[in-house]
């Protein structure tokens, strides 16, 4: 009988856990691309995005001033009764990463497809992250697509080239909302792991997303005033109660990417959340910021999405490694 | 004797307080086909699943191909098909890119993948609808894909779990075939299924399941023998004997047991073939032989016979 080496007897696993990735990440997009629900989302966004660029170019051409960042403005000027493009996009991209992940690991279960999978020589890892990969991978291709599309569609509409920082922005406000998009898609697939049931798992993610989109900045107003109460009327109190509102307000996804987009995309953004006078003395209001400064100013968001989306991401992990296979 | 291809000391499985599988000691040697049965519950899937490092064992020690499954995953799924209980593909992919897939999983591309799958649909008979969608498939259809994708990875052990259930005889019948001609490649495979039959036909051992334990291991002659007392089933129908015939019958050598049906009727367990002597010994008695016919144990009987003793001894 042979034995086997003494360095496989520790309990260390054999070979990468990310054995088989890239065929799943392929095997997945192949899907997600040609799927159904894949081009009625893709309809979806390519109508909001002409509508409102388009809306933000009428409008844009009746109060054309001297704007340096002229094509920022496509994606963030609003025109009643359509909300601007940035604005959109905040409600769009949790539905189409939600819509990407919901059914990705019990789908498999229900297909009957799981056991066959994991007799492959892979790991659950190359599978879960594979999944994951696809998701962010097909949302970062229809948000590059959308960005062609309104770049194309304002030197076409606008006949201005645009500059170089705004090319920089805009690659940044892609890259942010793929990392938006990836809380969303992280939080789809831990729901379709807890949940065997495609449908719970959609309602579940669905409700999740809507109760921090809407209902958690209105939570955070009344919350705020129970944990920083005012008692003696102070300004301290004040600041202290706005700040507290403020902080809560940022533990939803949706608070942190708007406010992402609000520095990236308005360079005259010189502050996100709460500035006294005394911090405004020097400042000549109304320049705009270099890009780095910007960033500077976003990087604790940023920080925050993707920290979030990992710990997301971990606890699918967790959860997945000690499902049992069997049915 | 080479090693054998699966190895079990003590395997032990239990969730939570339930014991799935209790202390098996299985050995199966190569180009061995070999099957389990047991009710629904007693451990087989479980066991199975083990064998694979799909789950891992409370206690004892597995070798499949000389490696451990809990530690050499990899190593151990590259080197072993496994079929489940209940194969679901992607049903809007054609059978090729179902197999695409599976062949990209196993490190396969290119040509390589390409003629393996085209080799693996031709074996099962599956080439003609290799671009159909598999939502088109019939049942049968699909445990054929499901072993052409086993056959992809060029395994030298098949695991098979209830492969045959569901199917129609004839669906049945050609399956048993493609397992018999993996025996003749020298491929090892191990079988789980309820229907009795077919295991018979097809296995060179089997085990039986009961509550995590297997109860049974060997041939199916040997498994008569223990169960039964007897590997052979004489039907004997003569007239014109004695009362005291059965007791004659009793003493012909090689006879285990004498059932008297009838007056004319007895059925007669034998570790042999006995019918000669059976004959011989009827008409010494002065008695008319009518009938003999002689067959060997079917594992129905066994199957049937050892839950019935198991379950007298446990309502006793």
């Amino acid at each position: 009988m042979s034995n086997p080496p003494e360095t496989v007897r520790f309990r260390t696993r054999e070979g990468s856990p990310w054995t088989g990735l890239w065929a799943v990440v392929a095997k997945e997009m192949a899907d997600h691309l040609t799927s159904t629900r894949m081009r009625i989302l893709e309809v979806l966004i390519v109508l909001t995005a002409v509508g409102t660029v388009y809306a933000a170019m009428q409008s844009l051409q009746q109060t054309v001033a001297q704007d340096p960042f002229l094509l920022l403005k496509l994606f963030t000027t609003a025109r009643e009764p359509l909300p601007a493009f940035v604005g959109m996009l905040g409600f769009l991209v949790p539905l189409i990463a939600i819509a990407l992940a919901f059914d990705s690991i019990n789908g498999e279960f229900n297909r009957r497809t799981m056991s066959r999978i994991l007799a492959q020589p892979i790991y659950r890892d190359a599978l879960l992250l594979g999944k994951f990969l696809a998701g962010l991978f097909t949302l970062a291709l229809v948000m590059t697509a959308i960005w062609l599309l309104i770049i194309g569609l304002g030197i076409v509409g606008m006949g201005l080239p645009p500059s170089g920082e705004e090319v920089a922005r805009s690659l940044w406000f892609l890259l942010v909302t793929v990392f938006y998009g990836g809380i969303w898609l992280a939080l789809g697939m831990v729901f379709s792991i807890a949940f065997r049931q495609p449908a719970t798992a959609a309602l579940a993610a669905i409700a999740v997303w809507i109760f921090l989109t809407a209902f958690w900045s209105i939570l955070a107003g009344l919350i705020a005033p129970t944990l920083a109460p005012i008692q003696m009327g102070l300004p301290q109190e004040y600041l202290a109660q706005a700040e507290m509102q403020l902080t809560l307000a940022r533990l939803s996804p949706s608070t942190l990417y708007a406010e992402s987009m609000l520095a990236l995309m308005n360079p005259n953004t010189r502050a996100l959340g709460l500035v006294l006078p005394s911090q405004l003395y020097g400042a000549v209001l109304g320049t705009p910021l270099p890009l780095s400064q910007s960033l500077l100013l976003i990087w604790p968001q940023l920080t925050g999405l993707i920290a979030a989306t990992i710990l997301l991401f971990a606890l699918g992990y967790v959860l997945f490694q000690r499902q049992e296979i069997r049915a | 004797m080479s090693d054998p291809v699966i190895e079990t000391h003590g395997l032990t499985k239990r969730y939570g307080d339930t014991v799935a599988v209790d202390g098996l000691e299985l050995s199966v040697g190569q180009a061995e086909v070999f099957g389990l049965l047991g009710p629904n519950g007693s451990g087989k899937t479980t066991t199975i699943l083990m064998l694979l490092g799909l789950t891992e064992p409370t206690a004892g020690s597995v070798r499949v191909l000389g490696l451990d499954p809990a530690r050499q995953p990899l190593s151990v799924k590259a080197r072993v098909g496994y079929m489940p209980d209940e194969v679901g593909f992607y049903d809007d992919l054609s059978a090729r890119l179902n197999l695409a897939y599976i062949a990209r999983l196993n490190g396969l591309s290119g040509q390589t993948a390409q003629s393996r799958i085209s080799e693996a649909l031709e074996r099962v008979g599956l080439s003609s609808v290799s671009d159909h969608r598999v939502g088109t498939f019939s049942r049968g259809m699909r445990q054929r894909l499901a072993v052409a994708e086993v056959l992809i990875k060029q395994p030298r052990l098949i695991i098979l779990d209830e492969p045959t259930q569901g199917l129609d005889p004839e669906g049945a019948r050609e399956f048993l075939d493609i397992v018999r001609s993996l025996k003749e490649q020298g491929i090892t495979v191990l079988l789980s299924s309820h229907l009795l039959p077919q295991v018979q036909a097809v296995c060179d051992r089997v085990g039986l399941f009961r509550r995590g334990r297997m109860v049974l291991c060997g041939t199916v002659p040997e498994l008569a023998r223990r169960v039964l007392g007897g590997a052979y089933r004489i039907d004997l129908l003569a007239d014109g004997l004695g009362d005291d015939f059965a007791a004659t019958l009793g003493q012909v050598p090689g006879v285990v047991a004498v059932t008297p049906q009838d007056a004319t009727h007895y059925t007669v367990s034998a570790a042999d073939d006995v019918r000669a002597d059976v004959a011989r010994a009827v008409v010494e008695a002065g008695g008319r032989l009518w009938r003999l016919d002689s067959e060997t144990a079917s594992l129905d009987d066994i199957y049937v016979h050892y839950f019935q003793e198991v379950g007298h001894v446990e309502s006793a």
